[in-house]
């Protein structure tokens, strides 16, 4: 990248509805798309805009996260200077890992400091998304802008929870809302800030000493009058992947080829973990129609408008049909699965008949035997 | 430097002549095969499961693209600090450079390669063959019988004894007898070319071998039929499971047509032993609504709107509406157009085959190979892809 950009994905209080699904895991790592977690896409685009310093602000439960990101090199994040760096509370009091984003910042203000990069994009986790971020940071100079906030122009988010946002004719920011209401516009924020690093440093400090934490609610919202606030309109695929119903509906938009040739290729491809699976394997008397299949599956039964992440296992006889199967899941001979959203290590034993709803499928957590 | 009590030298420079143009540009080790691999991920993971974490890469025809998969072996485990991964191409020396002139004389040039670390014993493996084992057992049975050499044996087909080295063996596995691809073979024991040598002995033998001057310098032709004149300990170690040189057009597509059997002979679904790739980095599969797939094998970022029967498809592979593709291995980021029939075909890398095409016939069992990047029309015009 021609200009000097680090990268933050702030998995601080991120929010989530997810229900079991993050029970033992943080949004950052859901599982999504047949075999990526949710933060591969932020973490992608950065990478594909060549951003090579990207810190991730880890809060709870990220032993998942750990595991999943290891050393960045899946994600060419290893490097000799800079690369992954994950960063979790420098704190060992619990009311002070409950404290706001911009505190932990301060409390990391060495590694922002110590980094000669000029700028910071600021991103959560939960954007599903393809975002080239040098076109973001080309828009911020040329607007002067003192913080560019990427948003994204779509009346439907498939249930998922965004910030709305108000821009005036040029694209200047009038409003940001601080929780998801109503206010009546069909442009959301994607939580996606991009400032020059001596601004975000000043304003942790001066929020701090003010007795205000969060990055969004205080810092930004507080100054939309006295700063250059700046709305980039994305133009390509966007999933707010924050409650289970945006969770399932969003998968199954994959299933739209165009979707998943789109937002897997363009305008970079998304990285993940490799796993050296084999590839999936189809026996004789297999049905599969209109469905996102990982390598590593064995698929004996049928499978129609689901998603199967690697090394799941359809037995002879069993239907899968509008369900997503998460890693090494069985579903035993003869079962019939519809509208249902299995976690990981799931086993479903034969003759079953598990039927959940398009509108609230049915979700098993992780290692459950049905 | 650390010693290593015993080094991995993989010889890889192979033509594979008999791939034709699957080779053309291409050292055989490089060859695509089952979905997602190259052939020398077999090996490489046999190393990586055998706990060997020295593995030199001999190299020559065709290396470039070979050299860019390998890279410094991470796929692998084998970016160690001490030892790890070595490409040893031919070099140049005081005294001028030559070509490895055969598989021993490769092994003798990088004798400086392998003496820091001091082995006790060199395994020589080659990167053409399918199989799945474990050389620490191998290793074992060398120590146990206290040879010099160990050959690891696996009994083939009599008609197809005399493509191999054979050997006779006696009730202790001490080979008795060795003869290098007879006509008339009198045993079926195959020499997988797969050696385990200690590593004195080796060394002494390749000085000898590099003064002959009528020798081929080759293991099967020479050093070993040397030992056994010398009356050398020479053991076979039995080898039971799966194993197939695919160095034909015959023998890859029957290789990758094993995967897809009921009970595949060789199981790539094994936990255990996994088979170590790079990694193409590509979507999960999009299996269309009007695709039909059965009997396959498919890789991550194929896109299928056809009928796919008793096929491998490669990562990439985007199969349109109507085709069929039947009895064949496709290689990576290959088109097939809409209402394209294949059959019993190998299809190179990047080509593709326009709508309507129709290549080889379900009554023939004829082989039909499309070379990498071809572009293939309903009047058969062959030309270069251009890449934008």
């Amino acid at each position: 990248m021609k200009h000097k950009v680090m990268g933050v994905i702030n998995l601080i209080h991120e929010n989530d509805e997810l229900e079991r699904l993050t029970a033992g895991r943080c949004l950052a790592t859901v599982p999504f798309g047949a075999r990526y977690r949710l933060i591969d896409f932020v973490l992608s685009s950065m990478v594909n805009s060549g951003i090579s310093k990207v810190a991730v602000f880890a809060h709870t439960k990220y032993r998942s996260l750990m595991d999943h990101l290891g050393s960045g090199k899946h994600w060419d994040l290893q490097h000799r200077q800079s690369g992954l760096f994950v960063l979790p509370p420098a704190t060992d009091d619990i009311q002070e890992i409950s404290r706001g984003d911009l505190y932990h910042f301060y409390q990391q203000r060495d590694y922002f400091n110590r980094s000669p990069l000029e700028y910071v994009v600021i991103t959560r986790s939960h954007m599903v998304c393809n975002v080239d971020f040098e076109k973001v940071i080309q828009f911020h100079l040329d607007r002067e802008a003192d913080i560019t906030v990427v948003c994204k122009q779509q009346q439907d988010l498939l249930s998922g929870k965004a910030r709305k946002v108000k821009l005036t004719e040029d694209g200047r920011v009038t409003a940001i809302q601080d929780h998801y209401g109503h206010m009546s516009s069909d442009i959301s924020s994607m939580e996606m800030y991009v400032m020059r690093k001596d601004l975000l440093m000043e304003l942790v400090e001066t929020s701090l000493a003010q007795g205000q934490d969060h990055l969004v609610r205080h810092a930004i919202l507080s100054r939309l009058d006295k700063l250059k606030v700046y709305g980039y309109m994305y133009e390509g695929y966007l999933g707010v992947v924050n409650t289970l119903t945006s969770y399932y509906r969003n998968n199954m938009n994959l299933l739209d080829s165009d979707v998943w040739s789109e937002l897997f290729y363009q305008p970079g491809p998304i990285f993940t973990k490799v796993k050296d699976e084999p590839p999936a394997r189809y026996l004789v008397g297999s049905k599969v129609t209109n469905s996102l299949i990982a390598n590593g599956c064995r698929i004996e039964g049928t499978v129609i408008n689901s998603i199967l992440f690697r090394g799941v296992h359809v037995q002879k006889g069993a239907i899968v049909s509008n369900s997503i199967v998460m890693q090494n899941g069985v579903i035993g001979e003869n079962s019939f699965l519809q509208h249902s959203i299995l976690d990981k290590d799931v086993r479903v034993e034969a003759d079953r008949d598990i039927r959940g709803a398009a509108s609230a499928p049915f979700l098993a957590g992780k290692r459950k035997i049905i | 430097m650390g010693r290593k009590e015993m080094i991995a030298m993989l010889l890889a420079g192979g033509e594979g002549k008999r791939l034709g143009v699957l080779t053309k540009d291409l050292a055989k080790p490089a060859v695509y095969f089952g979905g997602k691999y190259r052939i020398i991920d077999f090996t490489l993971s046999n190393c990586a499961h055998s706990g060997i974490d020295t593995v030199g890469v001999l190299t020559q025809y065709q290396p470039l693209e070979l050299n860019r998969y390998l890279g410094i072996g991470s796929p692998w485990g084998l970016d160690r600090r001490d030892g790890g991964m070595t490409i040893l191409p031919p070099y140049m020396k005081q005294k001028g450079g030559v070509w490895y002139k055969g598989t021993a004389n490769a092994i003798y040039q990088n004798m400086s390669f392998i003496e820091p670390y001091n082995p006790e014993y060199v395994l020589i493996i080659s990167g053409d063959h399918i199989y799945k084992m474990d050389y620490e057992l191998m290793l074992d049975h060398h120590k146990r019988s206290g040879a010099d050499v160990t050959i690891a044996g696996i009994e083939v087909d009599w008609k197809e004894a005399s493509r191999f080295g054979v050997m006779h063996i006696d009730d202790e596995d001490r080979i008795t007898a060795f003869e290098e691809k007879p006509k008339n073979p009198t045993s079926n024991i195959a020499s997988m070319g797969v050696y385990i040598f200690t590593w004195s002995e080796l060394q002494k033998y390749l000085i000898y071998d590099e003064a002959s001057r009528t020798s081929n310098h080759d293991f099967g032709k020479d050093i070993i039929p040397a030992m056994m004149r010398d009356g050398k300990r020479l053991h076979s170690y039995p080898f039971k499971g799966y194993w197939k040189d695919v160095g034909t057009i015959e023998s890859l597509w029957e290789a990758n047509m094993d995967l897809i059997a009921e009970e595949p002979p060789l199981e790539l679904a094994d936990s255990d032993w996994r088979i170590y790739s790079v990694s193409p980095n590509q979507p999960a599969q999009h299996i269309g609504a009007t695709a039909e797939v059965s009997a396959s094998l498919i890789t991550e970022g194929c896109k299928i709107e056809g009928i796919v029967d008793r096929s491998v498809l490669f990562y990439g592979v985007k199969v349109e509406k109507n085709s069929l593709i039947s009895e064949s291995v496709i290689m990576p980021n290959v088109r097939i157009g809409e209402g394209a029939r294949i059959y019993r075909a190998i299809i190179g890398e990047g080509a593709v085959i326009e709508a309507g095409v129709t290549i080889g016939s379900p009554d023939d069992s004829a082989i039909t190979v499309i070379a990498v990047d071809q572009f293939v029309t309903n009047d058969h015009l062959l030309q270069e892809v251009e890449h934008s």
